[in-house]
């Protein structure tokens, strides 16, 4: 696993009782209570550190290379996933994936930002930044799931939507704007979950949403600290304040009403064990789902509409 | 200031010279001067070459209403500063240096009126007012003009001018992105038209949500229009911009905009597109 540059006094302990443990093996000395007190302390380190994780820490937690994705929490949690590709007009964008699937026995169309996990799939999926085809892929999906009454449920994880020439030229702003407001208009439930980076316009098309869920240690805000800090501090390295300043994390949004459940990690992040978080997560979407699915298209709509005039 | 007043200024006995600099405009574009009284007689356009200069909410009220007559409508209160946000400065004084220059308390300014004798519900973002950006005070402002427009029975045109969201406020201002969005989906049910007018610039999280959603786009020559910024795309595809890009006209060229109007042409267009859109039995 890789380690985050906050968490190498843990790295380093790690590293002393693999050590122990190669020297015990070769049969020399009983160091059993050694380890067993070396592994107490890099845990409770571990404990302490994710328990006042700074707003920055988070930020590097969200991007983790190792975080589960948008098709690991497929495989998890939804049974018999079906792809539905291409958004009809121009090309089909694997920055945003979506198809039917099952949560439970709840039938639902799931859509979400994919990252990729190496260099050859963050080529494919062109590092989760979706270009119009994307969201307009996503915008038919929600359309179709609205005429045949599935609940939608998203998944966001994207550092924004793609900065680039054809993507503007295509209509980047546009695609964005009618995906929010696709979200908007839906009758039936809408769920969103910020599972990693809720990066911006290129997040909130895909999560105006009745409920939205955020990880423990996920982040979601306007601009990433990078932008914010070298637009206001006119210095990248001033990050860490941004992150501050901006109130990024999923406690901070919580507060301020902007999201509804804090989905907890396990110790360490999502990215330490995995299957917990997207068992936890297939959970929390389950019950957000069975709350919501008996509401009628007006009051489902009327719902959203009311939540998102009331922000500010 | 020509050289020649600069070595006339630098040198410490020649008595300075006042020079009558604000009577002047001269345009950045083409460099042309214009006497001041001409330029704004010529609703801020450079004579020249056509060059549209930013204007705040005043001047455009005063263009698009029939004889300038209109009714400002009040600011909808919202909460201030409410992360408490400081970076090398806090934003209170930010927002305290913006009012002091602009003389207004947000970006987002309304104003009920007639427009050859039609009624119509006007927004104006104000560039001047840290950068025409949108947070709570835009959004909040924006949804009471989408509803004065729905209480007379009246179509909503808004004059977008922003950098995007305002970073100061955080997720707020990401927020606002859906609650406009609510707001024009309010109009469109009541019946009545939502038109957009684009001007320079429209970036960001403005144009990726209400500047983006109108039922008619228009926008005035030459304004820069875009989702990311120019400086942002040249780091990710690391070679030079196409001429022209993200400007009004490219714009048009692939399909993002019903017109691109000269500020001449603007009051006229908007009247037509009124008579067109606006059912006979509301207009009545």
């Amino acid at each position: 696993m890789t380690f985050l540059d906050f968490e190498k006094p843990i790295a380093e302990l790690n590293a002393r009782v693999a050590e122990l443990r190669e020297t015990a093996d070769a049969g020399a000395i009983d160091i059993e209570q050694q380890v067993a007190s070396l592994e107490a302390k890099a845990d409770k380190m571990l404990r302490d550190t994710y328990a006042k994780l700074t707003p920055w820490q988070k930020t590097q937690v969200a991007r983790h290379a190792q975080r589960p994705h948008l098709r690991d929490y497929i495989a998890g949690f939804v049974a018999d996933f079906m792809p539905l590709a291409g958004d009809r007009a121009f090309a089909d964008d694997k920055a945003i994936i979506g198809g039917l699937g099952r949560i439970g026995e709840r039938r639902v169309m799931v859509i979400g930002h994919e990252k990729g996990d190496d260099t050859a799939t963050r080529l494919k999926h062109n590092f989760g930044m979706a270009k119009p085809e994307g969201y307009r892929k996503a915008i038919r999906l929600m359309e179709l799931a609205d005429r045949f009454r599935l609940p939608v449920v998203t998944l966001v994880d994207t550092s924004g939507a793609f900065p680039g020439v054809q993507a503007e030229e295509r209509g980047q702003a546009e695609a964005i704007a009618r995906s929010t407001e696709t979200c908007l208009q839906l009758g039936v439930p809408l769920i969103a979950a910020i599972v990693g980076e809720g990066g911006s316009g290129g997040a909130v098309a895909l999560a105006a949403a009745n409920r939205v869920l955020m990880f423990e240690h996920a982040v979601y805000s306007v601009i990433s600290p990078e932008g914010c800090a070298s637009i206001l501090w006119r210095t990248a390295e001033k990050a860490a304040d941004a992150a501050d300043a901006m109130k990024v994390t999923a406690q901070d949004l919580l507060k301020l009403g902007v999201v509804d459940r804090i989905v907890p990690e396990p110790l360490g992040g999502a990215h330490r064990a995995p299957a917990v978080a997207i068992a936890a997560l297939g959970a929390a979407l389950g019950e957000e789902i069975d709350a919501l699915v008996a509401l009628d298209t007006a009051t489902v709509r009327q719902q959203r509409r009311a939540k998102f005039l009331a922000v500010g | 200031m020509s050289w020649i007043d600069k070595v006339r200024n630098s040198i410490p006995f020649i008595v300075k010279r006042e020079t009558p600099e604000n009577l002047w405009y001269k345009c950045p574009q083409c460099g042309a001067m214009t006497f001041l009284k001409e330029f704004e007689e010529n609703q801020s356009v450079c004579p020249k070459c056509q060059f549209h200069a930013r204007i705040g909410a005043d001047k455009r009220f005063d263009q698009i209403f029939d004889s300038g007559v209109h009714t400002p409508l009040p600011a909808p209160a919202v909460r201030e500063d409410p992360l408490k946000f400081r970076d090398t400065k806090r934003y209170v004084d930010r927002l305290k240096a913006a009012r002091t220059a602009t003389g207004e308390t947000d970006a987002l300014l309304n104003a009920k009126g007639e427009i050859e004798g039609r009624r119509a519900v006007v927004g104006v973002q104000d560039f001047a007012f840290m950068g025409g950006s949108m947070g709570l005070a835009v959004g909040a402002a924006f949804v009471a003009g989408v509803e004065a427009a729905i209480a007379e029975k009246a179509p909503y045109i808004i004059f977008t001018a922003a950098g995007g969201a305002r970073m100061q406020e955080g997720i707020l201002s990401l927020m606002q992105m859906p609650k406009t969005t609510v707001a024009i989906q309010m109009l469109r049910e009541a019946g009545l038209p939502y038109i957009v007018v684009m001007t320079d610039p429209t970036t960001g999280g403005v144009t990726a949500s209400y500047a983006m959603l109108g039922d008619v786009q228009l926008a005035e020559p030459g304004a820069l229009i875009g989702f990311a910024g120019q400086r942002v795309i040249e780091q990710t595809i690391r070679e030079k911009l196409p001429e022209g890009f993200q400007r009004s006209e490219y714009l048009l060229d692939h399909g993002m905009l019903d017109m691109v109007t000269h500020r001449h042409q603007l009051r006229e267009t908007l009247a037509k597109l009124i008579a067109y859109l606006v059912p006979e039995a509301i207009a009545a």
